[in-house]
């Protein structure tokens, strides 16, 4: 224990972190115990070293993010640029044709998947649907009163009073209700989240960790495992650059630490836990466990390996026990995808990050780079 | 601004880990050793370390504040990426003319040397590390480089109090003294 005491020391002597008197002692002892005196100079060299290699980390780190930009960018030639190059010029060109198309094709979605649910049997399980209830404000339509002493200028308000109303009609205020996470796998704007999120919507929102809030639509829907695709179709929506995280094909191994930020209020929470079953609730196949708290509102949000790969999306909380956590595989995005793309050859361009950037970041560093690839999706 | 004061602003800024500076000085010179790494037997990925180590040596050296403008950034980063990338070559036994030069050189030996020396240092902590095992790796990581208070680790590794996870981390670190000491002392 003493042994404990005295490294403490000795690393507070080092940090400069001693009081006057106290490092006058310290010293004192330095000199006229060899042993101790050795402690601080070998320690000393010890702390040097993890600084060292703390900053080359950072550094390195932040090489490597520069790097994937401007290759982005393509104002550097890198070798991985072409085909990317390539893609965004191509995007550009066709985006206004891209758009159109992508808009009738998510309205002939909601419309054939609300057909289906309407004549689907719902079924009550034991997983609770992480739902969150937003605070309900009823829109209140204001009547005027209009004294009839004035014809004209009766005339003339409700003249403006219909102006107004056609205004509302093309930019509505829509107050949004229930809500959970969703996260980016292409930076063109399409999220996943979970269906059980979206069910019914008539209006979906997504809302980036600034606030900014985007109109989104269904694109797919995997109701059996609980994965839908969304859309951002606001005009307003730019693209965040390269998404730093990977969506991870390969399944992950027992116990494997795993981590995930996700929107239970209007701030981001991150959450940690581990693997804790290869299969979901009741030994369905599709999902695993993963032992961590969540709240309500963590629906579709990613759950992330130590390296930044996604591996699963949160789908449910067994209702009595709430560390338990089973999330779809993230292969099953995979499927979600490609079957997205046999509908329309609009979606061929979805790429979804395959490697990811912030393998070797810090937790801290791994984070504040997801953090603005995840959303609240919000519905009404 | 006049060229030699925005080459001091830069390196000014990478001193201090401004973003915006390293990206320009990352663009102002990337493609210039890609083509030197490229045209002399070695592949993109090649050309990506040694730029990126290059950039390490300059960084040591804007941080030691005696970076004397006798030579552009330019100038410099090539001179050491051609310094490294020969030795590799040699190091690799593969074989390459004499490496052709688009730019006049400076003598780097001695910073090529220096940080030679740091990045045996830097790798001979990081495979310490690497052969800790968990959770002492994370534990070590996040109170020595991530800088985290006791309280706040022992809430993470889900450590009863702040003196339980002190405890860990005294067990961890001992062991990581150890293994990386053995190679230390070895390698002097």
């Amino acid at each position: 224990m003493e042994d404990i005491q005295l490294l403490e020391a000795v690393e507070r002597y080092i940090r400069g972190e001693m009081k006057p008197d106290e490092r006058v002692h310290f010293e004192q002892l330095r000199k006229t115990n060899a042993e101790v005196d050795q402690l601080v100079v070998e320690h000393t060299l010890f702390i040097h070293q993890m600084n060292e290699v703390g900053e080359l980390r950072k550094f390195i780190s932040t090489l490597n993010e520069v790097h994937t930009d401007l290759a982005e960018k393509g104002s550097i030639n890198s070798d991985k640029l072409k085909g990317k190059a390539k893609l965004v010029y191509l995007w550009k060109r066709y985006k206004r044709v891209a758009t159109i198309a992508a808009t009738i094709a998510g309205i002939t979605t909601i419309t054939i998947s609300l057909l289906v649910w309407s004549v689907t049997p719902k079924t009550e399980d034991a997983v609770t649907k992480l739902n969150r209830k937003l605070e309900t404000q009823n829109r209140k339509l204001e009547t005027q009163q209009i004294h009839t002493t004035n014809l004209s200028k009766a005339v003339n308000s409700l003249t403006e009073k219909v102006k107004e109303i056609d205004d509302k009609n093309e930019s509505p205020v829509i107050n949004y209700t229930t809500g959970g996470t969703g996260f980016l796998i292409d930076p063109k704007g399409f999220l996943v989240t979970n269906t059980h999120v979206i069910e019914n919507a008539r209006n979906i929102a997504v809302e980036r960790p600034d606030g900014k809030e985007f109109r989104a639509e269904v694109v797919y829907i995997d109701k059996a495992r609980d994965i839908a695709i969304l859309k951002i179709t606001d005009k307003k929506f730019k693209s965040p650059g390269a998404i730093p995280y990977s969506i991870s094909k390969s399944a992950v191994a027992l116990a494997a630490p795993v981590f995930t930020l996700g929107y239970p209020g209007s701030k981001v929470v991150y959450g940690e836990g581990y693997l804790s079953s290869e299969s979901g609730y009741n030994g369905d196949s599709t999902s695993c466990q993963v032992t961590m708290t969540a709240s309500k509102g963590n629906s579709g949000s990613p759950i992330l390996n130590k390296n930044g790969e996604v591996i699963g999306v949160v789908n449910g909380r067994q209702s009595n026990v709430n560390t338990f956590v089973f999330a779809t595989h993230a292969k099953y995005i995979y499927s979600a995808v490609e079957e997205l793309k046999k509908k329309d050859t609009i979606y061929h361009r979805i790429k979804m990050p395959s490697v990811s950037t912030i393998r070797t970041a810090e937790r801290e560093q791994q984070v504040k780079k997801i953090e603005e690839f995840v959303y609240i999706v919000k519905v009404n | 601004m006049n060229p030699d004061h925005k080459e001091q602003e830069l390196l000014k800024g990478l001193a201090t880990g401004d973003k915006k500076a390293i990206e320009t000085i990352y663009k102002d010179n990337y493609n210039m050793v890609q083509s030197l790494v490229i045209n002399n037997n070695g592949s993109a990925q090649e050309a990506k370390d040694i730029f990126q180590e290059a950039m390490i040596v300059l960084l040591e050296k804007a941080r030691s504040g005696n970076f004397e403008l006798n030579c552009l950034i330019k100038t410099y980063v090539y001179s050491v990426s051609r310094r490294i990338w020969l030795k590799r070559l040699q190091q690799y036994n593969r074989y390459t003319n004499e490496v052709d030069g688009m730019l006049g050189t400076v003598p780097v030996e001695e910073d090529v040397e220096d940080y030679e020396r740091r990045d045996q240092e830097f790798a001979m902590m990081e495979k310490a590390i690497g052969s800790l095992g968990e959770p002492c790796k994370s534990l070590i990581e996040a109170f020595y480089i991530q800088r985290r208070n006791m309280q706040d680790i022992a809430n993470q590794f889900g450590y009863t109090n702040a003196d339980n996870a002190k405890n860990q981390k005294y067990k961890c670190l001992m062991r990581l003294k150890k293994l990386f000491f053995a190679q230390y002392k070895n390698g002097k």
